[in-house]
């Protein structure tokens, strides 16, 4: 492979009023690798992605491309230049075909009408040239996001782009799907086309990354070969510190069974469940993407109003039809997706975290607001949020605080059982690190903690024991002196 | 002795920092609303007319009506609905209420009674509607614009239903003191709509159903109870408003109210609350309920063609809402 560079970013400023978003950054981009951009959230990695994209331009600094130098003034210029972002949230008209959307704005014509036959033709050959198992006549809106995905990556290459800048592509798809994009742009970069990839997960660097840069407070910290450098070392460079105790967990003996289900069926993706929990217990649940875990939990927490099974609290048989029983009965869930299920991102810090409890602190129509702002003081500290006042809007911090927050809102209600749904999605490093130390200490406090997640490293180092589904049942327990990384895939895919 | 006058003295601050708060929130609309008060005082046509005490309990007395729709609107759309029955709730429930007493000869405050009954049951089945399927609340109101609006034909026959008895026009037309009835109630209507919506748990769940329903699900909020509740209080204040302008003209009419929703619309709108649900505050509506009804009575006193009055209508929501779109661009 010719070490060709594609990209030349150097010595790139950006500053918005008050922030310096990118300080002298320099990133570099050879033809035919993924080279991944890491860093916390806020470090800068989609500020730069943005002055590439043409979406902001850069206030200093220069931008080669093949060794020309160009400038970058908007989104037009970007894809001339061959640059192609397929951003986190996908931007595809769900009611057009899959064809109609690669060609958007560029139809072929046959006069002045739109040549749809030959339109879905093309479209066809260059799905089938990437072995995209998607007929170019499907309605986007009816495929699974991972294949969304697909048409993305296809409409990018259909623009000629050398350049493809990928952003968290893997947050929302199963683990085959990923495998399955990792095929795609193994394809790619056998074509010389250049990938920057972003994204939280450690794993992924090691599977598909060539060289890696790490970004911290806006500005440039190195670029390593991934092969010769190590996850502590990237971790430490991220963070800014050594990361002693990245998972923290205390191994204790529990007390008495707090929470029996069995056979929980909600007539869909759980076909009967059975699993028990002990106070002060840390169990995970691992599983693939549609094997029923959130599913499950949903059931428990009465936001599923028919499902069939028992479960018993503490011993006594209950019927839990909605979340504000589930809350009398002191259980917590702090869903997975914080965005959609969570968050009222137009309130402040303040209302989000005392919306649980507002009976504390509202009699009838007097509030005491010294207790409101007590509360919310109390959960700001123990989570050790970052927030300018208990005044800033939730939908202005970056996804770690907003998961620190919700976290927080349920902690307020003092759980005995606190479900957490995949709590450090989209959550940077240290801030993930932090999470990991609260659980430790709130099960040691007694809490039962039920962890859903996908990131396998995780559920191992965090949990006492660990259920695995597939398939809506659960195939297995597997205790912490025992649980490896293989042993929860083969139980997953069972 | 001195927690008392601590807490005597926190509550005056909290007063106070509220009362900023709703100053800082709303200062381009309430320099719109000076402005426009301040034209009118020194106008040569109006400065003798306008700034009368019988003319401010006159425009006070001309948007209560209005203001009690925008109380329960402001609350509808920052749920994220919109309520289009109102207007038609207000012949209804007039001619009902007017019928009562002129035509069954029951004793007033029954007859009262009755009417804002009719509007909260109408506010009551929206909410029901609304809060059971997924039906929007346009539609669903505007099908009970449609019905309320026929069922007060029926009932009238097309002609207005008069009362001649005097203490009907108490509510409307009559004085407590030297203040006009309908202003006392709208005092007391916006005293309680403030505290449901700033200090009892049910208004910070209407922010909550509004901004993200589906986390108010997650949240334990029952959302179907916070629908229903928000739709028959809407009701509610209609069918008050019907009787209170049934008492003014003397009559109930079956085509009063006509584009009443729209003004409680324009009103909440100018007032900075959003449209798309989860934000806005009843002290905005306040103000923009205030600068419609100063614009009526202006361009009146002016002698104003009343077809030109709806131009200027119409250009001034526009330039309220165009300057609070600027203020929170620029926030951004």
């Amino acid at each position: 492979m010719e070490d060709k560079v594609l990209l030349k970013m150097k010595n790139i400023h950006k500053s918005f009023p008050g922030v310096y978003a990118l300080n002298s950054v320099d990133f570099e981009l050879r033809a035919g690798e993924v080279h991944a951009l890491l860093g916390e959230n806020g470090a800068g990695k989609s500020t730069l992605i943005k002055v590439l994209g043409g979406i902001y331009t850069a206030d200093q600094g220069e931008i080669f491309i093949e060794g020309k130098r160009v400038e970058i003034k908007d989104v037009v210029t970007a894809q001339k230049c061959g640059i192609s972002i397929i951003h986190q949230e996908l931007v595809l008209v769900p009611y057009m075909t899959v064809g109609e959307n690669i060609f958007l704005g560029r139809e072929p014509m046959k006069g002045k009408l739109v040549d749809r036959a030959r339109l879905h033709e093309e479209a066809q050959k260059l799905l089938d040239a990437y072995d995209m198992d998607i007929d170019a006549r499907t309605m986007v809106g009816k495929l699974p996001i991972a294949k969304q995905q697909m048409v993305e990556i296809v409409k990018a290459i259909s623009y000629q782009s050398k350049i493809l800048v990928m952003d968290e592509p893997t947050s929302s798809i199963s683990d085959k799907e990923v495998s399955f994009l990792f095929n795609t742009m193994r394809t790619l970069t056998a074509k010389g086309v250049g990938i920057i990839y972003i994204s939280h997960k450690m794993s992924e660097l090691e599977e598909i990354c060539d060289r890696v840069t790490v970004m911290r407070d806006g500005k440039y910290i190195a670029t390593e070969v991934v092969k010769e450098t190590s996850k502590d070392r990237l971790i430490s460079m991220m963070v800014g510190r050594d990361l002693k105790n990245y998972y923290t967990r205390d191994y204790a003996e529990h007390g008495e069974l707090v929470l029996r289900c069995e056979n929980i069926a909600d007539g869909q993706l759980v076909k009967g469940a059975s699993f028990e929990m002990r106070r002060g217990e840390i169990i995970g649940f691992s599983g693939l993407v549609g094997a029923g875990r959130s599913e499950l939990m949903k059931c428990i927490f009465g936001l599923t109003g028919h499902y069939t099974g028992d479960i018993y609290l503490e011993g006594k048989k209950v019927h839990i039809k909605s979340p504000a029983e589930a809350i009398k009965y002191g259980i917590a869930l702090v869903p997975e997706d914080r965005k959609v299920e969570g968050l009222y991102h137009i309130q402040s810090v303040k209302y989000n975290t005392t919306i649980e409890v507002l009976k504390d602190f509202i009699k009838f129509i007097h509030v005491d607001k010294g207790k409101e702002e007590e509360i919310t003081q109390k959960y700001i500290d123990l989570m050790a949020t970052k927030t300018p006042s208990s005044r800033q809007l939730v939908g202005k911090l970056s996804g770690g605080n907003q998961q620190k927050i919700m976290i927080g809102r349920w902690l307020a209600t003092a759980p005995k059982i606190l479900i957490l749904d995949e709590p450090t999605r989209g959550v940077d490093v240290g801030a993930k690190s932090e999470i990991y130390a609260i659980m430790n200490s709130l099960a040691k406090a007694g809490m039962s903690i039920i962890m859903i997640s996908s990131e396998l490293p995780e559920i191992i180092n965090m949990s006492d024991r660990v259920y695995v589904m597939c398939d809506g049942r659960i195939t297995g327990c597997l205790n912490h002196d025992e649980v490896t990384q293989e042993k929860i895939m083969r139980l997953a895919t069972k | 002795m001195n927690q008392v006058s601590k807490s005597k003295r926190s509550h005056m601050a909290s007063f106070k920092d509220s009362l900023l708060l709703w100053l800082k929130e709303n200062i381009g609309i309430i320099i719109a609303l000076l402005v426009l008060c301040l034209f009118l005082s020194l106008n040569p046509v109006t400065k003798n007319s306008f700034l009368t005490l019988k003319n401010v309990f006159n425009v006070l007395r001309q948007i209560s009506s209005n203001l009690f729709l925008a109380c329960g609107m402001t609350m509808v759309i920052i749920l994220g609905g919109i309520d289009l029955s109102v207007g038609s709730v207000i012949a209804l429930s007039g001619c009902i209420a007017a019928g009562a007493v002129s035509r069954y000869q029951l004793p007033l405050p029954v007859a009262i009674i009755i009417g804002i009954l009719v509007g909260l049951l109408i506010g009551m089945f929206n909410g029901l509607v609304i809060s059971k399927t997924t039906i929007p609340a346009f539609i669903v109101t505007l099908a009970t614009m449609n019905i309320a609006k026929g069922l007060a034909y029926v009932y009238t026959g097309g002609s207005p239903v008069r009362v001649v008895t005097k203490e009907w026009q108490f509510l409307g037309a009559g004085y407590i003191g030297i203040v006009p009835t309908p202003v006392i109630i709208l005092i007391v209507v916006l005293i309680v709509t403030g505290l449901i919506m700033n200090r009892a748990k049910i208004g910070r769940y209407i922010y909550a159903v509004g901004g993200n329903a589906q986390a108010a699900r997650f949240s334990g909020i029952n959302v179907a109870k916070v629908k229903f509740f928000v739709h028959a209080y809407s009701g509610l204040m209609a069918g008050l408003a019907g009787v209170v302008l049934a008492s003014r003209m003397y009559s109930g009419q079956p085509t009063a109210g006509e584009g009443a929703e729209m003004d409680a619309i324009a009103a909440v709108v100018v007032g900075g609350t959003s449209m798309s649900g989860g934000f806005g505050k009843i002290g905005g509506t306040i103000i923009g309920g205030l600068i419609i009804g100063v614009l009526n009575n202006g361009l009146n006193l002016l002698n104003v063609n009343s077809f030109w009055q709806y131009v200027v209508k119409g250009i001034v929501i526009l330039l309220a809402v165009f300057i609070d779109y600027m203020k929170n661009r620029k926030g951004r």
